[in-house]
This record gives structure tokens, sequence and C-alpha cells, in this order.
């Protein structure tokens, strides 16, 4: 333990000079952050500009390549999320981790339950206390009710229960808000003030810079895994966060227009129970339409069902005029639909397979000859598609699992690209690529559209959906809630639709 | 939309939880209702099947399955699975048994404690490849099958133990009872009741339902992963280790291919009885009732008559009965949740 444990500062938590490296890819690279006493302290930047990175470093769950960790006033290295949070220091994930399983108690209490006599758990205490946290937030829940079912936001209350249950010096708040009704976001903050005047430190990440400035003291702002600005908010502007946030003034608009030719895919009225409800739009011949929304909202799961992947309950989706035989992506294939899936590890790639293999595997039957698929035919085409799509590689033959992010995104669409697709589907074409591949992906899907091909592009980034959509379709709670052309498109109105606040009544505005 | 934040907050609570717990409820009862329907179209037919002898033959014979079936269920409970039971009642059975040859007159709770000892350690082994060593339990396991039959196998050569070298009083250990119920089946039962209090009442308990419910949650929530699939095993194999006594005690005849295939006897119990094989949901209850559901069938079987070599088809196919009731009974609740959810949200 240091010696200077009672310096004056007010410093609760200090990370010096961080850098963490993930495949030789620098995610965070010499970040430094102080967190205060009774202070919300915002973390802003684009996705992939480290947030996520440095929140897991402060949760336990990565350990720096390099930097120093003060708690307290005590050099740490955490080598868990337990230790993190018995320093007391409690994250709130921007994807909710619950066990399903277990009751809505337990995902709060999960191994720090109280305890009774002989070290078995208080059922009622538990309960009880958890009743009392739901009170401050204002949310009614059952702590007995099992958490499957529950939804996105429910989930995300929970997190937020979880994190006050544990009295925590330092709260980490990865995009609380994003899956938040109006209402709710309101008592977040009220939460948040509450927290400050007892003297707990904030970190809040939110896109939403009019939050960051509504509850805010202090900011900084990564890009590309660097410090660009940490500073108190006074005196700062959101066009001044966002310059810092990209780099530069917000990019000239690279949308080139397209004229649609026929219409490729329609929808119509499509379904799932629970999922997603009467569902009909039309993507045309050389047209990028992109769906957006929240987390949740069922963009990726419209998207799964078009392709076949899941059922749907009612409604047809038609291809180049025909109906698509419904939970089939055999037949969406033979149609002349493409799919590039939101995971491309788990369900775009065979990691283990060469990038030849992978690039080829969607066009078997057109290489093979009387069933028998030569290696030199594969690789021959492989070669080329890999060339056309710029892929960096140093061997044709090498496992994909080598490749960055960005690279194996390519290989993704070089598999479905070599089909000639009338149809490509591309559920979050640039997560997790480093930005200079992001101009190129996005480029590529461009010159598609170009070519004739119609894109249906899922994207919570919303500056890639502006610059790339020529139209948006706005998803909340599984409905569309907003068609918007891209002339009429600003982050204000698909954000305020996807939020639900566009449609109904004016009284949800806070 | 703020309108639909607040009625689903409000009402939806008690209902789904209702739902989950009925249907929770429901799988046991149903387990207990196929008994019921079994016992009484079978005594229908055959009255002698409720006969005193009868039941206390299927309550001692269940009561080895469902002992090694607490132990799995701990293991399945965190999305594992242990097939190395079987070979570990066989090699128990044998060693144990097999000291009374070896030294006369030695106590029996000392062979008791010889055959905790051996499924200890199997267990130990076991726990450390898999849970330290991070490789997966169905291919861990399935190669401990093997290597513990193969040194049993070894141990006992072309020999065997036979019925008059072990001392009467540990024969009647299968055979006695109190108050006309076998022992055996008090001292499972005993098992199965702690095992359950400790899954419901103790912090370590609760987590392996959270590991096999979602391992990378469990992860972030700070649950020591590692340290509790480890203690998984070690309970498995240990009281798989008790098994084997039990197993000689029931069959006094013990060569080397002792307890041949329990495994999956003991699994497809754990199945039937409502754990899910994905781990994070069940009893260990709910195994034991699906031992004796499995046992209460094959006598009933055996009972009317039918032919024995029908038994196993007959268990299988009971067991797809079982796996695809619960899935389609999960399907629709998630279902009913979801709908739940969006109509109150819309």
């Amino acid at each position: 333990m240091s010696p200077n444990a009672d310096s004056n500062s007010r410093g609760v938590l200090e990370l010096e000079h961080a850098s963490k490296a993930f495949a030789g890819v620098h995610a965070l690279d010499d970040v430094s952050l102080e967190l205060h006493a009774g202070e919300a302290h915002a973390l802003v930047g684009e996705n992939g500009a480290g947030k996520s990175t440095l929140v897991k470093i402060l949760g336990g769950v990565h350990q720096p390549d390099t930097g120093a960790l003060t708690i307290g006033g005590h050099r740490v290295v955490l080598a868990g999320p337990a230790e993190a949070r018995d320093l007391g220091v409690a994250v709130i994930y921007q994807e909710p981790t619950l066990f399903p399983d277990l009751s809505v108690a337990e995902n709060v209490f999960i191994g720090r339950q109280p305890l009774r006599t002989g070290r078995r758990i208080d059922r009622r205490a538990m309960d009880t206390t958890l009743n009392d946290i739901f009170e401050r937030l204002g949310v009614r829940l059952d702590p007995e009710r099992i958490a499957r079912g529950l939804s996105i936001a429910e989930q995300q209350l929970v997190e937020i229960a979880k994190a006050l249950s544990l009295e925590a010096k330092v709260v980490i708040m990865d995009e609380p808000t994003a899956a938040l009704s109006p209402v709710e976001v309101h008592r977040l903050f009220g939460v948040v003030q509450t927290l400050r005047a007892h003297g707990t430190a904030v970190l809040f990440i939110s896109h939403r810079l009019g939050e960051v400035f509504e509850i805010c003291q202090r900011v900084t702002v990564l890009r590309d895994g660097r410090l660009v600005l940490a500073r108190d908010l006074e005196g700062l502007s959101p066009d001044d966060l966002v310059r810092a946030m990209v780099g530069r003034d917000v990019l000239p608009d690279a949308h080139e227009k397209h004229e649609p030719g026929d219409r490729v895919l329609s929808v119509d009225r499509l379904t799932r129970e629970g999922v997603f409800l009467d569902i009909c739009f039309e993507v045309r011949a050389g047209e990028i339409v992109a769906l957006a929304g929240l987390v949740g909202a069922g963009r990726s799961e419209v998207a799964r069902a078009v392709f076949g992947i899941d059922r749907y309950d009612a409604g047809s989706v038609e291809v180049g005029g025909r109906t698509l035989k419904r939970g089939s992506p055999t037949a969406a294939m033979a149609a002349g639909v493409g799919f590039v899936p939101e995971d491309r590890r788990q369900h775009g790639l065979v990691m283990e397979l060469s990038i030849a293999r992978n690039i080829a595997l969607a066009s078997l039957r057109r290489l093979a000859r009387m069933g028998l698929l030569s290696g030199r035919t594969e690789r021959g085409f492989a070669t080329d598609w890999a060339e056309r799509l710029r892929v960096k590689y140093s061997r044709i033959t090498s496992p994909v699992t080598f490749l960055s992010g960005g690279n194996q995104q390519k290989v993704v669409l070089a598999k479905w690209l070599s089909r000639k697709p009338a149809l490509l589907i591309v559920d979050e074409p640039t997560r997790g690529i480093d930005v200079g591949t992001k101009a190129e992906v996005h480029r590529l899907i461009a010159s598609l559209a170009r070519d004739g091909v119609a894109v249906l592009v899922i994207s919570s980034e919303l500056p890639e959906v502006l610059s790339l959509a020529d139209r948006i379709l706005v998803m909340h709670e599984g409905r569309l809630a907003a068609e918007l052309t891209h002339d009429e498109a600003t982050e204000e109105a698909i954000v305020s639709a996807a939020t639900g606040q566009r449609s109904e009544s004016g009284a949800t505005s806070l | 939309m703020s309108a639909t934040a607040e009625p689903r907050s409000t009402v939806a609570p008690a209902n789904p939880r209702r739902l989950v717990e009925f249907v929770l409820r429901a799988r046991t009862f149903g387990i207990v209702g196929v008994l019921a329907l079994f016992v009484l179209i079978t005594t229908a037919i055959e009255p002698r099947f409720l006969g005193a002898g009868n039941v206390r033959f299927i309550l001692s014979e269940t009561s080895l399955y469902a002992l090694v079936a607490v132990g799995e269920t701990l293991v399945v409970l965190t999305r594992n699975v242990d097939l190395s039971v079987g070979s570990v009642v066989g090699l128990s059975a044998y060693v144990s048994a097999n000291m009374f040859q070896a030294h006369h007159g030695i106590p029996i709770p000392v062979v008791f404690l010889v055959g905790f000892g051996i499924g200890l350690a199997c267990g130990l082994v076991t726990g450390v490849i898999t849970a330290i060593g991070r490789v997966p339990s169905l291919v861990v396991t399935l190669a401990m099958l093997y290597i513990i039959r193969g040194v049993d196998t070894i141990i006992v050569g072309s020999g065997q133990v036979v019925a008059n070298a072990l001392p009467q009083s540990f024969i009647n250990i299968f055979h006695a009872t109190i108050l006309g119920i076998p022992d055996l089946a008090i001292a499972t039962a005993v098992v199965v009741a702690v095992a359950a209090y400790y899954l419901r009442s103790f912090r370590s308990g609760r987590d392996l339902y959270a590991i096999g419910s979602d391992p990378a949650a469990a992860r972030l929530a700070g649950i020591p992963i590692a340290k509790r699939v480890f203690a998984a095993f070690v309970l498995s194999g240990a009281i798989a280790g008790v098994g084997g006594v039990v197993w000689a005690t029931q069959y006094n005849t013990i060569d080397a291919t002792a307890a041949t295939g329990l495994e999956l006897q003991v699994i497809a119990a754990v199945v039937v009885g409502g754990v899910a094989i994905f781990g994070g949901s069940g009893s260990v209850v709910g195994a034991a009732l699906g031992a004796l559901l499995l046992q209460t069938i094959s006598s009933a079987l055996n009972v009317l008559g039918v032919a024995s070599i029908w038994t196993e088809a007959i268990a299988g196919f009971l067991l797809l009965v079982a796996i695809t009731l619960d899935r389609a009974i999960q399907l629709r609740l998630a279902a009913a949740l979801r709908k739940r959810r969006v109509h109150l949200g819309a």
C-alpha cells in the first residue's frame, strides 16, 4: 500500500498513461483519466475510439499493457472484475449481461448475496434491499421474477440497480441511456445527481451530447485510441466536442445520388411475434437503404428473417418479383441475396479456414467440376476477389484469424460479392474496424450500388447511416417508426424516431 | 412513447413470474404425473406391481442412479457434462469390494471411505483438466471414461469378486429397511435434500446456476468459474465413488465390466428430471425423480412381461419424448414472454 494514501487530491480513480493493444492493433494508446468524487465525467468518442477498452480496463476485464491505475490513493493491479468491484468500481456495461435463468434479485446480488446464520442466503433481505433501490429508481419490477424475457430497458435498469447496490465509489455507465425511454433517462439523471451528492464519481459514456452537457462537469475525448481532450465542460459547445471526436470539421457529405432502378426487394407486413411487427419496405436496384434504430429495436432480426435465418409469423418477402420461401437461406441465396452478418467471427467466417476457402465458400457449386473442387481453381478465384477488394494478406492460404477486423470484413464481402448478388444485406458493416478501412468499406458499398446492386445496411453508427444511405428506415420497439430520405435525415431526426419521441404524444419530451 | 414504459413496468412483473414458476413447477409435476400414470396402468394390469416387495426393490435400485445423478446435476448445471461416472463406479466397486478379500474383517465404513477416496481422486483429475486447463468437459470426461475403465481392467485382470467373498453385513446393506423403507433410499433422499438445500441457499450453489446460465456474464460478475466447476467435478467424482460401493452391495459379483454405460443412464435421469442440458436450470430433486421414473418404467415393463430386449428402446423413446416436450414448453414460454412484452410495450 502506498504511503501517500491520504493525498489531498480529490482523485478517486486515476489512470495514467495506459496503453492496450489487441493482436498488435492499438486499441488504447497512452490514455490518462482522472475521476473526482462527486463529479460526473463524460467520456466521448466515435465508435472504435477506445471507450469500451478503457471501460473494460477500469472494470478489471482487461489488464493494460502499460500504465498505472490508482484507486482511492492506492496503486492497484486489477486481476479480474471481482477485484474492481471489491475496490468500489461498478460498471454498467452497454450490453446488459444478465443471467436469464436467475431471478432479478439474484442477478443484482450474485456472489454477494446478503447472508443469515450459517452463511445461508437471506432471500428476504435481498428482496427488501432491491425493492428499496427500485423505489429510488422509480421502477416497479418483481425481484423474484426470472430475468429471461425482460426488455432491454428493464435489463439496463437491473444493471443500474446492481451498480447502486454496490454503493460504489466509482460508477461507470457505458451508454446507459441507449435503450431507455425519455422518462427512464430522466430518472437515471436523478440517480446520477444523488450519486454525486453522496460523493460518488461517475464516468458517463454517451453518444448523445445533449445528455453529456446536461449532467456532466468534465469531459475526456478519445479518438483512435488516443486522448485528444480532457477538461471542464464549461465553455465548450457540442460542436467543439464533435470536432474533437472526429478530428476535423464534420465530414463533407460524401453521399452520391443513385438513380434507383427496378424493385429488387419488397417486404410486406412482415411480423414475428414479439420481435417485429408489420414491417413493410422495398429496396430498388442501385439503392442503399439503411435500417437504423436502437440496439434491440429489431433491425437485425428483420434482416435475418428476410434472408431466411429466422422464421416469421406473417407477411411475405419478395425478391425480383418472386416470393421467397420462408426460413430458407438456400432459397434466398438462389434468388440472389447475400448476407453479411453482424458478428463476422461467429457467423460470417470460418475462422480456422484459409482466406481462399472462406471467399469461395458461397460459390462452391459454381467452382466445382463434376462435384469436385480443385484447390487451384479455388485459390485463383479467391485471389481475384481478394485483389479487387484490396484485402491485405500475406498468403491466400493462411487462416482468416490472422487478418485484422477490417480485412476480415472484406473477406466476408468478397464471399458474397463473388456471387454477384442482386441484393446484399450488410449488418453493421464497420463494427470494430479501424478508421482507414472503414472508409474503404464505405466506398465499396457505394460502388456496389453504382453497379446496380440493391443494398440494405443495418448500422448503429449514425454518421455511417447518414453518409451512405439513400433512404433511412428507423425502427423503434419492433415497428417502423419513420422513413427519411437522405436529404431529410439528420442525427436528431433519427434519434428521436428511434427513441419513440416522434410517434404519439409530445408529452414525452424532457 | 413514455406512456408505454409505465404500464409495462407495472403490469408485467407478476404475470411472467407466475407463468415461469408455473412452468418450472409443472416440469416437476410432469415427472410425478408420468410416474403416477405408469404406476396406475401397470397396477391395473398386474396388481403385484404395487406390492411392498416390488416397491422396495424399485426404491433400492433407484438409489444408486439417483445418488450419482446428484453429482452429475452439479456438473450439468455449469454447462458441463461428466461422462466418467460409470467408470468411476466400476473402479470403486471392484477396489472396495476387493478390500474384503485382501483385508479380512475390515470395517465397512472404511470401505465406503476407500470408494469415496477413489472417486475423489478421479474427480480431482477431471476437474483440474477441465476447469483449470479449460479443455471441454465432453472430451476430458470421455477420455477419463476410457482411462479409468482401462485402469479398472488392468487391476481386475480376468478376476472378479464374488458374493461369498463379501461379508453378509455388507450384502445386507442393500436389503436393509427402516419402517419398510430401504436404508439406501433414505440415505439417498438425505443426500438429495442436502444438495437441494445447498444449491438453493448458498452463494457457491447459486454460482453454479449463474455459470451455466451465461458463462460470459459470470466472468463479468466476478464469479470464480474455474473454482466452482472444479468443485462440481470433484463432488461428482466423489459421489460416484460412493456409488461404486453401493453398486457392490447391490450386485455382489464385480468384474471389469461393472457399471459399464451407467453414465448414460444417469445423464438420462438428469435430463428427464428437467435439468437443462446446457446448464443454468433444474434441480437435484428433479434429477432424482428422473432416476425414479426411469427405474419405475423398466420395472413396469418387466412386471408386464415385456421382453427385456425392449426396455432400452422404450427408455430411449421416453427420453426423447421428455426432451421434446421440454423444448416445446420452453419455446412456448419464450414466445409468451415476448408477446406479453410487445403487447404491453406497443
